[in-house]
């Protein structure tokens, strides 16, 4: 189990392994178990004083082989085990693997599930960024931001409870639509938590978005620039705070998003304080999604007819979906059985850590922790 | 009037008459040795659950509310727990000094209690110097620290050692020249005569804006030299776990975390003593009825609510501002405050030699 210890404990000496072999370099395991990891993360830091010098990321702590256990399962049952991975946005991956499964079988969804479908995932985005929002704060000292998003969240969390069934993995999609009609109360529901969220939005901006500590905690700290984002394979809010442009929303539009109406949010500083201002904003583009589309829910089913037992043509499909954190990717490879031969998931949080050595070195320890809030990790999203 | 420097008397001249002088002095002794740590215990529960009580009015939550009426005995029940907690000491640790830390750290805190006057007439020792002897005392706080961090063979500790180190040896300069400023304006070091000189109204008042900065300076500094945030550094638990009482458990725990507190009642003790007027009551210049009527509020009262009001301030800071960063720390005090509070230093001088206060 603990291969690393030993090489922490000669690693200052050994040039292959981190350390620059210089005496005054130090170096300390952050994590697995760690506050600032929000989750089982291990980094490997060397330091001279208080200046980073390497970041290196040890992953494979909650590695559950999620994609091997696919294999084994059915193309309806699969879609529920990928609510794990990002746990905090399992309503999207639920989405991508839905929409691969159904480019396979060719059905055509019908636009009540479309519209469903994509409220949902812009309330599950809401409350991924709110949670976000709290523990950026807290990874810089604020304790206080935490609970403040936390009231705002639990409004999305019961109005998923009440249609979903659950607050937290939804498991709400099936191949062809969605599992059940929506709840007779979540329009209200909904309409009811914008109007918190509207009231509540100036807070946001006076506890922390304002505060001189922390602007001077984000701004300059943290650099990306354009080229290293996509050289690193960032997307999501990461890779947009430096500028590029990478909405999968916009880019290769999926149930209604093409007819909908809503800005990719941008930012060209590319430091910590630009990847906040995108998720802040983002969340306002999102309200404003809903906004289009609650009033306006079609009538009809809310599920296309599938067969019971689902079965993939033989060939290889693929679909990508805008999740809370990036780009998530569905590949999957059918030999035309009832289960997928292969599996992959390309998840934002593993490209995205990948640049945390890149962006970290040269700052300072206090920093670093800023950093991995703006990149927005959730770890079993990582391993998978 | 009941006060407490009435049953302090009655207890000199009952023990005086009963016992010798020699005896007499040590019974005192002993009597005001267990006040202050039964003071030491009580402010600590009482702060305790006090900023877990204002934390949770400011994250619209209840708090504490389950041990005793609205879970006003939880801090006892956490310091009982603690109390049969096992003291672990880490394989690697120098074993000596790590058990030592906690002490320093809370002989540090009672120590402080010394010149504090709590109400009229009601001081351990009016030393003449007790101003100086608080600035002095306080700064072999940072080497209980450093000794933890060091002794504790954990690196976190260390880190969070080396940051306070730096913290509070820069802190204390602005803290020491802010409380200057109160010292040239009074013209004595000693506590009760600092008391007695705003008597016709407190210095935040009469020392003009120069005074209000080194007021503000000196809430500033002060909050970093207890270690509270923003300027919690060195235990900054997102960065550093717990900083130097990492590994630190049980007793030795309780006794950093009460020294925090005590320490942080200190601070503020010291600061409305100096600033607002210590157990002086709100009094304005020539009004003799009004300042008769602010007289019948027994002196105390007054004392305590000064100092809960801006150990009130130091928790609201706590749970509004995020953390500075060690750099930004440090820059903080070199370049802004120290600067700011010698030429403040010089202009609230040059007031008093021109008697252009109140």
């Amino acid at each position: 189990m603990y291969r690393q210890t030993e090489i922490i404990n000669d690693a200052s000496q050994n040039p292959s392994l981190g350390g620059s072999g210089e005496t005054g370099d130090l170096i300390i395991n952050v994590g697995p178990q760690h506050p600032a990891t929000h989750g089982v993360l291990h980094l490997v830091i060397t330091l001279n004083g208080e200046t980073i010098k390497k970041v290196e990321p040890h992953l494979g702590f909650i590695h559950r082989s999620i994609e091997k256990m696919c294999e084994s399962l059915s193309y309806r049952q699969f879609i529920y085990v990928t609510s794990r991975m990002d746990y905090l946005s399992s309503h999207i991956n639920n989405h991508a693997c839905a929409l691969c499964v159904e480019k396979g079988l060719q059905v055509e969804i019908p636009p009540r599930a479309q519209v469903i479908r994509v409220l949902m995932d812009e309330l599950t985005r809401i409350a991924s960024h709110e949670l976000w929002w709290g523990a950026m704060a807290m990874d810089l000292g604020a304790f206080t931001p935490f609970f403040h998003a936390f009231r705002e969240r639990e409004s999305i969390n019961d109005i998923m409870e009440e249609t979903c069934g659950a607050r937290l993995t939804m498991n709400y999609i099936v191949p062809g639509g969605v599992m059940q009609d929506l709840h007779p109360n979540f329009q209200n529901k909904v309409k009811a938590f914008m109007q918190l969220y509207k009231r509540k939005i100036h807070e946001y901006d006076e506890l922390v978005t304002g505060n001189i500590i922390f602007q001077n905690r984000m701004k300059n700290i943290g650099y990306l620039s354009p080229e290293d984002a996509i050289s690193y394979g960032c997307s999501g809010p990461t890779a947009r705070g430096s500028g590029v442009s990478c909405d999968i929303r916009k880019i290769y539009p999926y149930e209604i998003y093409d007819k909908l109406e809503f800005d990719e949010v941008l930012e060209t500083a590319g430091d910590s304080f630009a990847r906040y201002m995108i998720r802040i904003r983002e969340m306002q583009q999102s309200i404003r999604i809903i906004e289009q589309l609650i009033d306006n829910i079609p009538e009809g089913d809310f599920q296309a007819k599938t067969k019971a037992v689902l079965k993939l043509p033989k060939g290889d499909f693929y679909s990508r979906v805008e999740t809370a954190r990036g780009e998530l990717g569905v590949y999957i490879v059918s030999e035309g059985g009832t289960t997928p031969y292969r599996i992959k998931f390309r998840s934002p949080g593993f490209s995205n850590l990948s640049v945390l050595d890149h962006i970290a070195r040269g700052s300072k320890l206090g920093d670093l922790v800023a950093m991995m809030g703006t990149l927005d990790l959730v770890i079993p999203d990582i391993d998978r | 009037m009941w006060s407490f420097s009435h049953i302090a008397n009655e207890m000199h001249e009952w023990l005086s008459k009963t016992f010798n002088p020699t005896l007499t002095l040590i019974i005192e002794m002993v009597i005001a040795g267990v006040a202050v740590i039964g003071l030491f215990a009580g402010l600590g529960l009482v702060l305790v659950i006090m900023e877990r009580k204002v934390s949770a009015w400011m994250q619209i939550r209840l708090g504490p509310n389950r041990v005793g009426p609205k879970g006003m005995l939880q801090s006892l029940a956490d310091t009982v727990k603690l109390l049969v907690k096992e003291g672990l000491t880490p394989d690697g640790a120098d074993k000596f000094l790590f058990n030592l830390a906690p002490f320093i750290a809370m002989i540090v805190a009672m120590l402080l209690m010394a010149p504090i006057a709590f109400a009229r007439d009601f001081q351990l020792w009016d030393m003449n110097i007790g101003v100086l002897y608080v600035s002095a005392v306080s700064s072999i706080m940072v080497i209980s620290i450093l000794i933890a961090g060091w002794s504790s063979n954990n690196k976190y500790s260390l880190m969070g050692a080396m940051r306070s180190g730096a913290q509070i040896v820069s802190y204390e300069l602005s803290a020491g020249l802010s409380v200057l400023a109160i010292v040239v304006l009074t013209g004595s070091l000693q506590v009760s005569d600092i008391i007695q000189s705003q008597k016709d109204g407190w210095w935040i008042f009469k020392g003009h804006i120069p005074v209000i900065i080194a007021f503000v300076t000196f809430i500033i500094a002060v909050t970093a030299e207890t270690n509270r945030a923003p300027f919690d550094l060195a235990e900054a638990e997102s960065e550093l776990t717990a900083g130097f009482h990492t590994e630190y458990s049980g007793m030795k725990f309780a006794l950093f975390f009460l020294a925090e507190y005590v320490n942080v009642f200190i601070v503020c003790a010291i600061g409305a003593t100096l600033f607002l007027g210590g157990w002086m009551p709100f009094h304005i210049g020539n009004w003799t009825d009004f300042n008769h009527v602010m007289d019948y509020i027994p002196s105390s009262i007054w004392f305590f609510g000064k100092t809960f009001f801006l150990i009130f301030v130091i928790m609201w800071f706590r749970w509004t501002f995020p953390r500075l960063r060690i750099d930004q720390l440090l820059n903080l005090e070199w370049k802004y405050l120290l600067p700011i509070s010698m030429i403040n230093l010089v202009v609230v001088t040059a007031m008093a030699i021109l008697k252009w206060h109140f």
